[in-house]
């Protein structure tokens, strides 16, 4: 039985039920895979085995094979990390603070965005690894393990270190969240399963959960605390990313703006990257009626807020440059905008600042078309922001004689793919194997989502109905 | 040997979780002591109207996060005070505010995953764990009360005309071997392969 609801739009369409939540849902696990999913899965795994090659190879050889060079010692590298890392903060964001703030329509997009987020933080968590040199002896340096120098610990006030916590921590607070998420609905799949594979296989995953109340009610408890320790988290972690640069010297780096101006970033980014996910999940799985157009306006609405956080951002730091009066963050400022890289800084410019602006007009925010074309866009360009911030304020420093222009290697480029082949190909296995839809929470907000007056304001608008089933009814 | 099937109980099925919810408040006003209620999703108010007390999991998170902030400023202390003082970038032994960041990552990370653990150990949720299904569909569509027989002391027809008064859609008797060992790992593992991880004498054929 679907009622209709007063005030709102429904969360979900098409006059589901909660069996039908389940069928549609769980029926992508359950059956074959499709065609286009192999097709998407063996270029995913291309992408990953000739990128692994180069990794491998940087492995073998050592990072000189990068384009790295005198003055330039972090670029694509770094730029990547802090790209991986802030995709992952939207997933974080969607499942934890709309969580707090008892915003119904992230129950058909959290789960796909957590995945997201989980996969993105382990290509982040890889640049940083390969960027050591010696890989292999990464984490004996730089976990606070006894080791046999003598008495000798990490440094704890660098900020490099600050991030192995903070990664390694929103990590796996990240992946205990996703998982609890995950156990009731592993059980539907469990109680539904037909081969002894998939009960065997789902029978182990969901731990043994019936849905009993007194397991809701704690399972409630929890979902609510862990919402409540991933806000700081999420927020704490991009911080602590941004102190990496915040707390240098370097001109054009020793920004007190950072902080907020990172994290609005990686929303940003982040929400980009899911809206692009989610309207390939949504034609692939046929989820129109979970991931409506709704959901995507909301999306858009948020890209246009943390854009335009990140717009003033850059601004200010141009006039703080300015305001300083320190002729070497004047120069780093104005270099950046019209030096060597002017190309990079005004792409992301334009990708950032301008781009995301045009999700103002209405039919803009609601096309499937232009939100999937932005959404690249604004990725692109948060990719650039971050190249921006570390290659042009390395490339000159205060010698003229060592100024010098970066430009990738193959081996940049390829480890990069690297990555990709990655995020994708951990994706489309969890998109296969996993609900990619978080079916419980579905089901709590399926009555609630649905009003009486809805059906009246379609009528006063002028808008048909939509074809509901005959069990639809509207509340007294 | 078959086993013998001494654990009795009625079960209610229910679609609105409106009416599982006053049904269940008219039912324990009414007397009937109320085994569980299966749900495929949270029901708010629930708890209440089974007369639970709150989770106290807010607690555990509080106790492992207060763990992990002491565990990271004694080991910040420790090392870099006391272990093998050294000052680096100008700054002192005790660095106060660049302590802050680990701590606070150590404080999170402590109270989510004690949080976490101790919601698995107290309900006793693991990979091998047999649970002891009533109704297949309490994880698809249907709210599933159950009640024991023998924990009430209404007949099991009373009970079936207040399930009834409560709108349920459907009201059965299941029964059960009363085991009180959980079943090994390894019985678990032949168990799953032969019969599937629900054991076949304990999945409903109500589907």
């Amino acid at each position: 039985m679907q009622i209709i609801s007063e005030v709102r739009e429904p969360l979900v369409t098409g006059g589901k039920t909660i069996k039908d939540v389940t069928n549609d849902i769980a029926r992508h696990v359950e059956n074959q895979p499709t065609r286009l999913w192999f097709i998407c899965m063996a270029i995913s795994i291309i992408l990953l085995g000739t990128g692994g090659y180069f990794v491998g190879d940087l492995a073998w050889n050592g990072i000189g094979r990068w384009g790295l060079n005198k003055t330039v010692q972090w670029a694509w590298d770094i730029t990547n990390f802090v790209w991986w890392v802030g995709i992952g903060h939207a997933g974080t964001l969607i499942s934890a603070i709309l969580l707090l703030f008892r915003q119904k329509w992230r129950t058909s997009i959290n789960r796909a965005a957590e995945a997201m987020t989980i996969f993105a933080v382990i290509c982040a968590a890889f640049w940083p690894v390969i960027h050591m040199g010696r890989p292999w002896v990464g984490a004996y340096w730089v976990l606070p393990l006894p080791n046999t120098f003598g008495s000798l610990w990490v440094n704890f006030n660098s900020p490099l270190l600050w991030d192995v916590f903070a990664i390694s921590t929103y990590f796996s607070v990240s992946l205990v969240f996703w998982y609890v998420g995950l156990i009731p609905d592993f059980a539907t799949i469990r109680d539904r399963a037909t081969s002894a594979a998939s009960r065997f296989f789902y029978g182990i995953l969901s731990f043994g959960w019936t849905g009993s109340a007194k397991d809701w009610m704690h399972y409630e408890a929890v979902s609510l605390i862990l919402a409540g320790l991933s806000t700081p988290l999420v927020l704490s972690v991009h911080t602590i990313v941004s102190f990496d640069f915040a707390t240098s010297v370097i001109p054009g780096w020793h920004t007190t703006i950072f902080p907020p101006y990172f994290v609005a970033g990686a929303i940003f980014s982040g929400f980009a990257m899911v809206l692009t996910l989610m309207l390939v999940i949504r034609k692939v799985y046929r989820l129109e009626d979970y991931i409506t157009m709704e959901h995507i306006e909301m999306m858009n609405i948020i890209i246009i807020v943390t854009g335009s956080i990140v717009g003033i951002a850059y601004t200010t730091e141009f006039f703080i440059a300015w305001y300083s009066g320190v002729e070497y963050e004047q120069y780093a400022f104005i270099n950046r905008a019209t030096g060597p890289y002017w190309w990079a800084y005004w792409a992301m410019m334009t990708c950032n600042v301008i781009s995301p602006q045009l999700f103002w007009i209405k039919k803009i925010r609601t096309s499937l078309v232009w939100t999937f074309f932005l959404s690249i866009i604004v990725n692109i360009g948060m990719w650039f922001e971050r190249f921006v911030i570390i290659v042009t304020s390395l490339h000159r420093d205060y010698l003229p004689s060592s100024w010098v222009y970066f430009t990738p290697t193959i081996h940049d480029i390829m480890s990069y793919v690297f990555t990709f082949g990655l995020f994708f190909s951990l994706f489309f296995l969890f998109a296969k194997f996993f609900p990619v839809v978080n079916m419980a929470e579905v089901k709590a907000v399926l009555k609630d989502s649905n009003s009486k007056v809805y059906r009246a304001r379609r009528t006063l608008v002028n808008e048909p109905l939509p074809q509901l089933e005959e069990n639809t009814v509207e509340a007294k | 040997m078959a086993m013998e099937k001494d654990k009795h109980y009625l079960i209610g099925v229910f679609s609105d979780h409106d009416d599982l919810l006053h049904g269940i408040e008219d039912m324990r006003a009414k007397g009937v002591k109320i085994h569980e209620v299966y749900s495929p999703y949270p029901v708010h108010g629930l708890e209440h109207a089974l007369g639970y007390k709150r989770s106290w999991m807010p607690k555990a998170a509080f106790g492992f996060g207060a763990l992990g902030t002491t565990l990271a400023i004694t080991m910040q202390v420790s090392m870099m005070a006391i272990d093998w003082p050294m000052i680096i970038g100008g700054k002192s032994y005790l660095a106060v505010p660049d302590f802050v960041p680990v701590s606070f990552e150590m404080t999170v990370l402590l109270a989510a995953f004690g949080m976490v653990g101790t919601f698995l150990v107290t309900r006793d949720l693991k990979p091998y764990k047999v649970p002891r299904i009533f109704d297949i569909r309490a994880t698809d569509d249907k709210h599933i009360v159950a009640v024991d027989l023998a924990a009430n002391k209404l007949s099991e027809e009373q009970i079936s005309s207040l399930f009834k008064e409560a709108h349920a859609e459907e009201v059965y008797r299941r029964d059960f071997a009363d085991e009180e060992k959980s079943p090994s790992f390894i019985s678990y593992m032949v168990d799953l392969f032969t019969n599937g991880v629900t054991r076949s004498s304990r999945i409903s054929t109500h589907r």
